[in-house]
């Protein structure tokens, strides 16, 4: 055997792909079924895909980094389904791409906070979050009631999402429709858009 | 789990892990160095460094081997009892739903019938009975307080709970409906059809209402175009309709604040208070313990008032 160790230990061209083939087995038999499971990919009864106005405001949310404080991801755990609601499934989040489970609750979870506040609310808060929940500590984002939504990209964005479906969420005459959606819309008039629509396809506590 | 879209992924889970395991235990019954005597020199490599530097191919400690082995009994034994290999669900029949509605269901056996029996009281009982309340304080903490505050006392666009002042009605029962249902205010804009200086005399009116100094003019005929407008929702009085939410203006008691620049800013721009239903994420055993324990913000027993709960 020791020839055969020397070969690769001496040889890191061969060395790298062995260690690759090794590797890529983890990612093959965890990752790749994942693709092929009905529960992954089909999204929930009633989901519907994003609006031009939601899909904005998700690029908003992220761009805002809001995911690096707020998750999306109700687990399965009396504790989480008493505060928030029904837990997560990942049929509703097929028309995520890419998801935004988060991975730090710095702040709630938002995964179902679709119609829990009022649009006034989310409109208060976002401003100052402190006129509304004294104790937060969540920063203001006032800007984001100034800045208009720039139209030019939504085509482009809609024509993405057709691309990664599944299916093809975006019909043309909804791509026509999309920058006249967005005229004179603000940042926060989408980012709250994006919020409302949030968690609203199941709507049962359990 | 077995909604693969096809048999083969299944498969293309469990050839591979199980032919990992058996493969890592070849591998180490394989490469591993039979114990040697004392005596025997360990067997190099054939790595030399820096002259004398050596490579020795050492056996490898019978404790750490153990472990090794143990990790891979326990990861067959495991594969065994609970999902992991393809479509195969283990023995135990484990599942992370089944898991939770185990948990819901015992939480539900201790405190259905709690909740059970607090739905059958009458409301305003269950506002006086302390024990309800204190279920009803965290309920509130839990879901209410984002928007109404931690001590129930609002904020511009949600209203106090503390104060008896309502405006769907300070009833138990129309409050249990507003917490099942919510409730949807729908303040018209009157801006485009009163124009700058009405919206202004408006203001001026209803400021007046609630026995404010104000202009005279500017109220008298801010008052002619109230009588037309306004009357429908807030009465000829002011003192406006729990019906529909239409709040009294009389009272001073403002939901947006009395600053006579917001209240042209309703008048002007109009207002869509919301409070959002809960019956469907709350259930009604709740949302009445919840009830009670809003009344009693604003109907404290006798010798409770001011007492911290």
């Amino acid at each position: 055997m020791a020839s055969g160790h020397d070969k690769v230990e001496t040889n890191v061209g061969l060395l790298i792909i062995l260690t690759v083939l090794v590797i890529a087995v983890g990612g093959l038999v965890e990752i790749v079924p994942l693709f092929f499971q009905q529960s992954t990919t089909k999204p929930v009864e009633g989901l519907k895909p994003y609006s031009a106005l939601q899909l904005e405001g998700r690029d908003i949310y992220v761009s805002e980094g809001c995911y690096l404080c707020h998750s999306q991801m109700i687990r399965p755990f009396r504790a989480e389904t008493e505060r928030y609601g029904h837990y997560s499934v990942a049929g509703e989040f097929v028309y995520d791409h890419p998801f935004q489970w988060g991975s730090k609750r710095t702040g709630p979870d938002l995964a179902r906070v679709g119609g829990r506040y009022s649009d006034d609310w989310h409109r208060a808060h976002l401003m100052n979050p402190r006129d509304v929940v004294p104790e937060s500590i969540m920063p203001g984002y006032p800007w984001l009631a100034k800045n208009k939504l720039d139209t030019s990209l939504i085509q482009k964005k809609l024509r993405v999402m057709n691309m990664f479906g599944p299916g093809t969420p975006y019909s043309e005459e909804d791509i026509k429709n999309a920058p006249a959606e967005l005229e004179g819309k603000t940042q926060m008039d989408a980012l709250i858009a994006y919020l409302q629509g949030m968690g609203t396809a199941i709507k049962v506590r359990r | 789990m077995s909604d693969f879209t096809s048999n083969f992924w299944s498969w293309f889970i469990v050839v591979p892990v199980v032919a990992g395991i058996i493969a890592m235990f070849v591998l180490n019954r394989w490469m591993t160095e039979p114990r040697r005597k004392e005596t025997e020199k360990p067997k190099s490599m054939g790595h030399v460094w820096d002259e004398d530097l050596q490579e020795l191919n050492n056996p490898l400690p019978r404790w750490w081997l153990n472990m090794f082995y143990i990790t891979l009994v326990f990861g067959i034994g495991y594969l065994a009892l609970y999902p992991g290999l393809g479509t195969f669900g283990g023995i135990l029949g484990w599942t992370e739903k089944g898991q939770y509605e185990k948990e819901i269901a015992a939480a539900d056996k201790q405190f259905n019938p709690l909740y059970e029996k607090y739905l059958k009281e009458d409301l305003k009982l269950l506002a006086a009975n302390p024990e309800a309340l204190k279920t009803g304080e965290r309920l509130f903490v839990n879901y209410c307080t984002v928007c109404h505050g931690s001590d129930a006392g609002g904020g511009p666009g949600f209203p106090s709970l503390r104060d008896d002042d309502w405006l769907y009605g300070g009833d138990p029962q129309i409050i249990k409906a507003s917490i099942m249902n919510g409730r949807t205010g729908a303040m018209p804009a009157w801006g485009a059809v009163l124009g700058p200086d009405g919206v202004a005399n408006a203001a001026e009116y209803v400021l007046s209402l609630s026995g404010r100094s104000v202009n005279d003019t500017a109220a008298a005929a801010g008052k002619e175009k109230f009588q037309q407008l306004c009357v429908a929702c807030h009465g000829a009085d002011g003192k406006g309709n729990p019906a529909m939410g239409a709040p009294n203006l009389t009272d001073n008691v403002w939901l947006y604040g009395g600053s006579k620049k917001t209240i042209m800013e309703t008048i002007d721009k109009g207002r869509s208070g919301r409070m959002p239903a809960h019956a469907e994420f709350l259930g009604e055993a709740k949302v009445h313990v919840l009830a009670a324990y809003v009344y009693s913000l604003s109907h404290p027993v006798e010798g409770d008032r001011g007492e911290k709960r």
